[in-house]
């Protein structure tokens, strides 16, 4: 099960960046058609400046799964 | 029962009627946000609309999670009792006084003093469920603090159908042009009466035992903030809370009571008091099944009984909502009776024209109705034609509204059920996880962010990521695209939260120092 989450590390550090691209991606899609209103922009601007930091968080949950971390965690008896 | 579980009723009691104001002065605001549009946000007015759209995406992406720093912070360094007070007064205020703003036709700033109010308002649920959560939680006996932290969670949906009830109620209680001109007030005028209710019960209650000893002990949390976020030993809980429980949980919630309602008036076109009294009377059925996941979670752990509701969730969405649509699919049915109408009022777009309205009335054989209204009007159809800058041919708006037999009530229910029934799974005992996942000291901060980005980013998004895969899922065969494409972002998020969860979550409590 250890080696299963540290390989899985690798996983959710592509994850994160693999999300933000998809999103980066859809949004110069959609903006870049005439019938795009500022409306737009708005909520694309918001959605991918909120996601950027939870992608980010990914990728530390990644590296941390990678070094062994969450094999280290004390539970109660 | 010994005296501390005798006095936690008055503690579940003064948190639970707090919260559920909360969530009750949250929602109405989506409730009505048709009607709020029209007197705040006019569309003809492209920076009215742009803070139309500011509201609705800030106040639950970028405030909600903010607001969970700010009061966490707060919460963590002078007490909870006094926090989720000063959360409950900025929530109630905000929403009585979106109440009494006069409209953008008689008060040019009206559109951003609600989006500032707005803002408020999300800025104060950032902070209450946190502290509620934490507050009946050191209140609890260890062994029970998934049953009683259960009632907390219930309010979240009680405060969804305490919101459509009063709606509801102030519009069979006037014409619907009162409501539309000053009967939409009544409701955020109510939360003042609650609110004050709520404060002097609140008022009333002792600061949490174990904060309390810890202050006692002066070991409190200097910087809550960097204990949280900045130490790896907690950051790697914090992240671990998001990606393995809230963000699935925040989907499967948002899913089950938003997505669901949104789904039944727009894809389904079903008619909004029955789409929206079906959902009333199932968030009624399923609400005990909070808390008795809740308990349940006492008997036999947390993680399972989350990761088997979106497991559920991951594999019945499709045919629940498949079988939804298909009830209120009218296109195999028998038209019996048939009646149209034309009527004709100025276009106030375009001067000498006219907007033609053709409703056409159909009654089917099993009962149903449906109404047909197509607006067209002929001097835009010819101006956009000619302008350069609007490429889309000009389309008629068509708007359809379908009323369902009685006899499909009960059948829409019972799927509304089960998808409310998945919501209990994952969020009755999810206050008692996060709770014992961090220590008391950081505990308010720890478990609030997570919590609201998994619900407020990863869960308020579902409705527009759900369009966003709709339109993609259209092609030249199929226009419309397909109805249930929209359910991928759930069921994608979800399997990733319950892999993740499965994995890396221990059905046991962490040790803290």
């Amino acid at each position: 099960m250890n080696s299963l989450k540290k390989y899985l590390g690798v996983v959710w550090m592509l994850l994160g960046p693999a999300a933000i691209i998809f999103l980066i991606w859809q949004a110069s899609k959609k903006l870049s058609l005439a019938t795009a209103t500022t409306n737009d922009w708005l909520q694309w601007c918001i959605i991918i400046f909120v996601f950027t930091p939870v992608a980010i968080g990914m990728v530390i949950f990644g590296w941390y799964a990678w070094n062994n971390e969450y094999d280290k965690i004390e539970e109660e008896v | 029962m010994n005296s501390p579980e005798k006095g936690i009723w008055k503690v579940i009691g003064a948190s639970s009627v707090g919260t559920l104001i909360e969530w009750y002065d949250f929602y109405i605001f989506g409730s009505l946000a048709t009607i709020l549009s029209e007197k705040f946000f006019p569309s003809a007015n492209p920076t009215a609309s742009f803070l139309a759209t500011l509201a609705t995406f800030a106040a639950g992406f970028i405030v909600r999670p903010f607001g969970a720093l700010v009061f966490g912070r707060l919460g963590d360094l002078i007490g909870r009792k006094h926090t989720f007070l000063v959360t409950l007064v900025i929530m109630g205020l905000s929403t009585f006084l979106i109440g009494c703003i006069p409209s953008y036709e008689n008060f040019h700033l009206a559109p951003v003093v609600v989006l500032l109010l707005r803002l408020l308002q999300g800025l104060a649920l950032g902070g209450e469920y946190g502290g509620a959560a934490t507050y009946v939680a050191e209140h609890a006996p260890e062994h029970k603090r998934g049953f009683y932290t259960s009632w907390i969670q219930t309010t979240a949906t009680l405060g969804l159908f305490v919101s459509l009830s009063v709606i509801i109620a102030t519009q069979k209680l006037m014409k619907p042009a009162d409501f539309n001109d000053w009967g939409w007030r009544l409701p955020f005028l109510l939360s003042i009466v609650l609110v004050l209710v709520s404060v002097v019960i609140r008022m009333k209650m002792k600061e949490s035992p174990l904060f309390s000893s810890l202050k006692a002990e002066g070991k409190t949390s200097v910087n809550p903030l960097k204990e949280s976020f900045g130490h790896k030993l907690n950051l790697k809980m914090v992240l671990l809370a998001l990606f393995g429980a809230t963000m699935g949980q925040g989907v499967v919630w948002y899913t089950g009571q938003f997505y669901a309602q949104t789904f039944l008036l727009k894809t389904c076109n079903i008619e909004s008091t029955q789409a929206n009294t079906w959902i009333g009377i199932a968030l009624l059925l399923a609400t005990p099944f909070f808390v008795f996941f809740g308990w349940l979670s006492d008997k036999i752990g947390r993680k399972w009984i989350m990761l088997f509701g979106m497991l559920l969730a991951v594999c019945c969405y499709r045919p629940i909502f498949g079988e939804m649509h298909e009830l209120s699919d009218l296109s195999n049915k028998r038209i019996v009776g048939e009646n149209g109408q034309f009527s004709a009022v100025p276009n106030k777009k375009v001067a000498g024209d006219s907007i033609i309205t053709l409703t056409i009335n159909d009654k089917f054989e099993d009962g149903s109705s449906r109404v047909t209204i197509t607006e067209f009007s002929k001097k835009e159809s010819e101006l956009n034609k000619l302008s350069s800058q609007i490429p889309a041919p000009y389309q008629p708006k068509i708007t359809k509204t379908i009323t369902l037999a009685d006899g499909y009530a009960w059948k829409f229910i019972g799927l509304i059920f089960i998808l409310v029934l998945f919501v209990t799974m994952v969020y009755g005992p999810i206050a008692a996880f996060l709770v014992e996942l961090f220590p008391t000291k950081i505990r308010y901060t720890s478990m609030s962010l997570p919590y609201h980005i998994g619900n407020g980013v990863f869960g308020g998004l579902v409705p527009f990521i759900g369009i966003l895969i709709v339109e993609l899922s259209k092609t030249k065969d199929n226009p419309a695209g397909h109805p249930l494409a929209g359910l991928w972002y759930p069921m994608g998020v979800a399997a990733v939260c319950f892999i993740i969860g499965a994995i890396y979550l221990s059905n046991k409590k962490p040790k803290h120092e």
